[in-house]
């Protein structure tokens, strides 16, 4: 390995390295070695989201106050991370909102390409203070019709089908006028 | 009491989306460069700092420990530290407290990163980064992260698509100046960037920087030493770190708090009173277009929502009057995590001492801030550079 040879006006006098392409290592003409690591984890989720977890399988979407911030803060926590005191009370929340923001996704999780986009964003919970909620997916509307501000509900999984996890909340859809 | 510390020599490899080099090999390479600009050998050095980000992107545990040789850190006091996309400004904080607090009198920060060995796509490993009960049974995609963000900021100030492309546009032509670039463009324009591949709308492909190899460092010493060096020393005026909750969904996206909570800690040392006055230039954190727009508002050289019409009018120019990421920036030179220090740290030092070749700033730039940003939306890291 040996420095750049070729001088630069001003600094970095030099910019040292040597670029590989994907292809250097698709068509292995480079060496390389291999790692795939395989674990696995079993988290606990502590007492606050344990009570979160139960609700979202009983269809309720659950929030807990916090006395001295006179905040309710979904999803909960056993304590609050600004005044530092524990949080009181559980409060069941309506399954409504807005839409805090969103985006249109083409990318899958390991960033392939899909054609039908994934609606996707963060639903400010009714009952909860500005700005609280969680992310979660966007239904029945369309790329087009998607916009912040916009009011939403829960669209629950069959009881059968929850499992105390957030997809028993398969998605919000659009709160119609009347509805 | 603080001892005041000067930089007295920076370094930088080539950024490249993957590099034949390992981490000790690229660390080694820009350290040396580093070393030769200061005119300080090995054993001039008193203490090393080493800043480098996920261990998930290298594949190895535990990797400040592998990189330890490289960053000629091999029977020092030598540390790790990191918080994600922050730590190209937080290396060289934690470098600067190692010399202020007067337990070393020459210190050497490396920041390296090697995004490239997460193969095909580091993106697997940001999957990682979520939380397992609450994000990951949604399969999330990072960019959503910032597109959201993104979305919020545009939308609570109604900003247009074309003008925060113009940030793009800014930094992928300062880049050209910049022997490390990987994006460097010369004749990139708006409709480009506009036209763009869509990943996470409104995220188009140009509005993001790419992931790269590379690494960068920079040699620290006291005032007390600094005679034996140089004459014309260039300090550190101030630091500054912030972070809020991880809980990302309670708070509006649309402001970053804890940027200007840092802004203001490091500017209180700085002797910095008005910002916009006492600056005159900035290296915000901008691995999006728009983050740098958010940032220079949490930086508080503007009003909020103000940044992107800065760069319309061409205040934000190499040769405006508020020069943002003269370097080329992470969206011009390239996104080697920590190793952004380059552009944000290593960049401030050039100008100041006048070093910046084709990309030096007009006039006579005294003070520079640089900032990086990191974790789940919620770090800030500020750093102040001052001549004499």
């Amino acid at each position: 390995m040996r420095m750049a040879e070729k001088k630069y006006e001003g600094y970095p006098k030099e910019a040292p390295g040597t670029h590989l392409r994907t292809s250097d290592i698709r068509e292995k003409k480079v060496s390389y070695t291999w790692w795939e690591p395989e674990v696995q984890y079993a988290w606990s989720v502590g007492h606050a989201m344990s009570e979160f977890l139960k609700g979202l399988k009983q269809g309720k979407i659950l929030g807990i106050h916090c006395k001295r911030c006179k905040r309710v803060i979904t999803p909960p926590r056993s304590f609050c991370e600004y005044c530092y005191g524990p949080t009181d009370e559980w409060i069941e929340l309506p399954d409504t909102g807005i839409i805090e923001t969103y985006s249109i996704s083409y990318l899958d999780p390991n960033a392939n390409r899909i054609e039908e986009p994934i609606l996707i964003g963060v639903i400010d919970i009714d009952g909860a203070d500005e700005h609280h909620g969680f992310m979660h997916y966007f239904g029945e509307m369309s790329k087009d019709e998607i916009k912040i501000g916009m009011k939403v509900k829960a669209v629950w999984k069959p009881e059968n089908e929850r499992e105390g996890a957030i997809t028993d909340i398969k998605y919000f859809k659009p709160l119609r006028g009347g509805e | 009491m603080k001892k005041d510390v000067a930089v007295l020599g920076a370094g930088m490899t080539l950024f490249r989306r993957r590099l034949k080099e390992t981490g000790k090999e690229l660390s080694y390479l820009a350290a040396k460069q580093a070393m030769e600009e200061a005119g300080i050998q090995k054993d001039e050095i008193d203490m090393v700092v080493m800043g480098t980000a996920p261990d998930a992107f290298d594949g190895i545990h535990m990797k400040g420990e592998n990189l330890l040789d490289g960053a000629a850190g091999a029977n020092k006091p030598y540390v790790r530290v990191f918080n994600g996309g922050g730590t190209g400004v937080f290396a060289p904080i934690a470098g600067w407290w190692h010399v202020a607090s007067g337990v070393a009198d020459v210190c050497l920060v490396v920041c390296e990163e090697k995004m490239g060995s997460c193969y095909p796509h580091p993106q697997t490993a940001f999957r990682h980064i979520w939380d397992p009960i609450l994000d990951r049974p949604l399969n999330p995609n990072l960019v959503w992260l910032f597109a959201m963000e993104m979305n919020r900021y545009m939308t609570v100030h109604n900003i247009k698509k074309e003008d925060i492309a113009r940030i793009a546009v800014k930094n992928k032509r300062n880049a050209v100046g910049h022997p490390c670039a990987q994006l460097a463009d010369p004749n990139i324009t708006v409709d480009d960037v506009l036209n763009s591949e869509v990943m996470a709308w409104p995220v188009q492909r140009l509005d993001i920087s790419p992931p790269s190899d590379g690494a960068a460092a920079i040699v620290y010493c006291s005032k007390d030493v600094v005679g034996k060096y140089t004459d014309d020393p260039i300090y550190v005026g101030g630091v500054g770190w912030n972070i809020d909750s991880t809980m990302w969904t309670n708070r509006d996206l649309y402001f970053p708090r804890y940027v200007a909570l840092a802004a203001k800690m490091c500017y209180k040392m700085a002797g910095i009173h008005n910002p916009t006055k006492d600056i005159d230039f900035a290296e915000p954190y901008d691995p999006f277009d728009y983050k740098e727009a958010h940032h220079t508002e949490g930086l508080l050289l503007c009003k909020k929502g103000e940044a992107p019409l800065l760069t319309k009018e061409g205040v934000t120019a190499r040769d405006g009057d508020l020069p943002i990421c003269p370097s080329g920036g992470l969206l011009g030179v390239g996104n080697p995590i920590a190793a952004t220090m380059g552009q944000k740290v290593c960049e401030l030092y050039w100008q100041l001492a006048g070093k910046a070749g084709k990309r030096q700033i007009p006039g006579d730039p005294r003070v520079g801030v640089g900032q990086a940003w990191g974790d789940i939306m919620q770090m800030a890291t500020v750093i102040a550079l001052r001549r004499g």
